[in-house]
């Protein structure tokens, strides 16, 4: 899933400090399974907007909305006889959110309320974990099923770099050395062999790099 | 066609069957050229290259090629280091082409530390290809003359491919392996990690002498010698990948005061005259980080003076 966190409160404050009439607009996709930009938070931001409003005399009215899916116009459109009573929409779905709802309401002000970290998913309760970085053209087959592209610092394909100690990456304690899990998970499944065969160049073209994205599929076109 | 890939002092030094030994020489922080001229006038006629550093630990400073350029006018020979994490496939294949038009004939290929080390932390990293995937590209160059497309060269550059291994980076059983890889990627010679732990680095030798490793690259063991107690206790402890033994912490500490220095490079000469006898090691690696002024004295203590005219 896409894993998204809150942004501070105060920078959501500031960037809707000159609105008086709020939608806090969530989604019921990714960022309610991350306990982010759901029905129930969607509840908390705004009466913590309200609760900041009232510390200082200041009139407001906050209203919290959620959609089955802001990536999708389908349920973007719900809301439009709604959009129009509001001066301020802030959407805490991930990043797309915020933009289908501008595409959608031109006109609209809308606030992203999240940060959109990455790709990822729950490794523990509470702690997210990226996993993929949508390079477009999937290898993890080759290193025991492990990416090295999100995974690893500097995307190396023919890893462990010379910063790798006690299974952790030279950036951080913090940070698992992912090829450091490769190769021994690679070890003991008797196939270090294939970590052997140099890996060349890949191509970036179906990532981020080659351009912003888009997939087409003729079947499904109407 | 020559006998050598690319003829450069350290090749011939290397196939001669010298023990050869490098240094390292890193740019300075701005444009002052005299210092780097200064500090690299100390390793003349002490080593047969100077690596010349780029953008090491990830801190801005003169741009490996350009003082690279400014050793070869000096009459040293250049070790031009080349980093992953700044330059994409284009940029990477085109300073190959202008280094060697400019005379460089030794290249050292690495993936460079991240960006988080340095001072712009902030810094947006390539890494289009790999360490690896560098080393393949310049062999591509060299010896296919065509580009990473497959497009011939006009005039391909004739490269002494380097390339850098540390034994002390885990997992430790892999390193080796990843050496191998190298080597079968294209490489001529090797760096390695300065050394500390001998133990390690014998048994690291040994798996490489045992896989033949030896025959088919030049291994140089890097030594760095220890400057003070702060410098052994940061590199135990701050540097990614080093291995300083505690043993090695207690001897120098040993040593009293105003001494420490001294025994730095005694034991630096210890290790080299052991790497000497070493099965599988073709030369030293000296990375006196900072310490250029004392590579004369170093190089005269170890018999590495005077360097072989080949
Ligand atoms: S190889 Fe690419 S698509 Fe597959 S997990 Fe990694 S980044 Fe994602
Ligand atoms: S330490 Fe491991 S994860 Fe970190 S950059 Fe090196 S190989 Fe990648």
């Amino acid at each position: 899933m896409i894993v998204a966190e809150q942004k501070p409160i105060k920078e959501i404050l500031e960037m809707v400090k000159d609105y008086n009439k709020i939608l806090v607009l969530g989604c019921k996709g990714c960022v309610t399974v991350c306990n982010v930009g759901g029905s129930k938070e969607a509840a908390i931001l705004a009466s913590t907007l309200k609760i900041a409003a009232r510390k200082t005399n200041k009139k407001i009215e906050v209203e919290e909305h959620t959609l089955e899916r802001q990536c999708d116009p389908e349920y973007v459109d719900e809301v439009k006889d709604m959009i129009d009573d509001y001066d301020a929409i802030i959407s805490i779905a991930c990043g797309v959110g915020p933009q289908f709802l501008s595409e959608r309401y031109p006109s609209a002000r809308i606030f992203p309320g999240v940060n959109t970290k990455f790709m990822g998913g729950a490794v523990e309760h509470g702690m997210w974990s990226e996993r993929c970085a949508g390079c477009g053209t999937c290898v993890v087959h080759h290193f025991g099923g492990l990416c090295p592209i999100a995974r690893c610092s500097k995307s190396l394909l023919n890893g462990p770099c010379g910063g790798s100690s006690d299974g952790k990456c030279e950036i951080s304690q913090d940070v698992d050395c992912i090829w450091d899990i490769i190769v021994r998970k690679m070890t003991e499944l008797g196939r270090l062999e294939e970590l052997l065969e140099f890996m060349p160049p890949k191509s970036w073209i179906t990532a981020r790099d080659g351009g912003p994205r888009r997939l087409i599929r003729e079947e499904l076109v109407i | 066609m020559s006998e050598y890939k690319s003829g450069s002092n350290l090749e011939k030094v290397l196939k001669a069957g010298h023990f050869a030994f490098t240094g390292e020489c890193g740019p300075p922080l701005g444009a002052n050229v005299e210092h780097l001229k200064e500090k690299a006038g100390h390793l003349k006629g002490c080593v047969d290259a100077v690596n010349v550093t780029d953008n090491q630990t990830a801190v801005v400073r003169m741009s490996s090629w350009a003082a690279s350029l400014i050793l070869l006018q000096e009459g040293l020979e250049p070790n031009f280091q080349m980093v992953c994490r700044d330059r994409n496939r284009l940029a990477i294949q085109s300073d190959i082409l202008g280094v060697y038009s400019h005379g460089i004939r030794n290249m050292l290929c690495l993936s460079g530390d991240h960006q988080r080390f340095g001072n712009h932390p902030e810094a947006k990293n390539v890494f289009d290809i790999d360490s690896m995937q560098l080393i393949h590209t310049v062999k591509t160059m060299r010896d296919e003359g065509t580009f990473l497309n497959g497009q011939d060269i006009d005039v391909p550059p004739q490269i002494f491919i380097g390339a850098a291994s540390n034994p002390f980076a885990e997992p430790f059983e892999f390193r080796v392996h990843r050496l191998a890889k190298k080597i079968a990627a294209g490489a001529d010679f090797v760096q390695t990690q300065c050394i500390y732990n001998m133990d390690r680095f014998r048994e690291f030798m040994k798996r490489a002498v045992d896989m033949g490793l030896h025959e088919k690259c030049y291994i140089l063991a890097g030594v760095t010698p220890m400057k003070s107690l702060g410098m052994a206790r940061y590199m135990a402890k701050q540097v990614p990948g080093m291995d300083v033994p505690a043993s090695l912490i207690k001897r120098l500490q040993g040593a009293g005061k105003g001494k420490v220095a001294g025994e730095g490079i005694k034991f630096a000469v210890e290790q080299i005259e052991e790497f000497k006898e070493t099965e599988g090691v073709a030369g030293v690696h000296l990375m006196a980080i900072e310490w250029e002024h004392r590579v004369p004295e170093i190089s005269e203590l170890a018999g590495m003076l005077p360097r072989p005219k080949v």
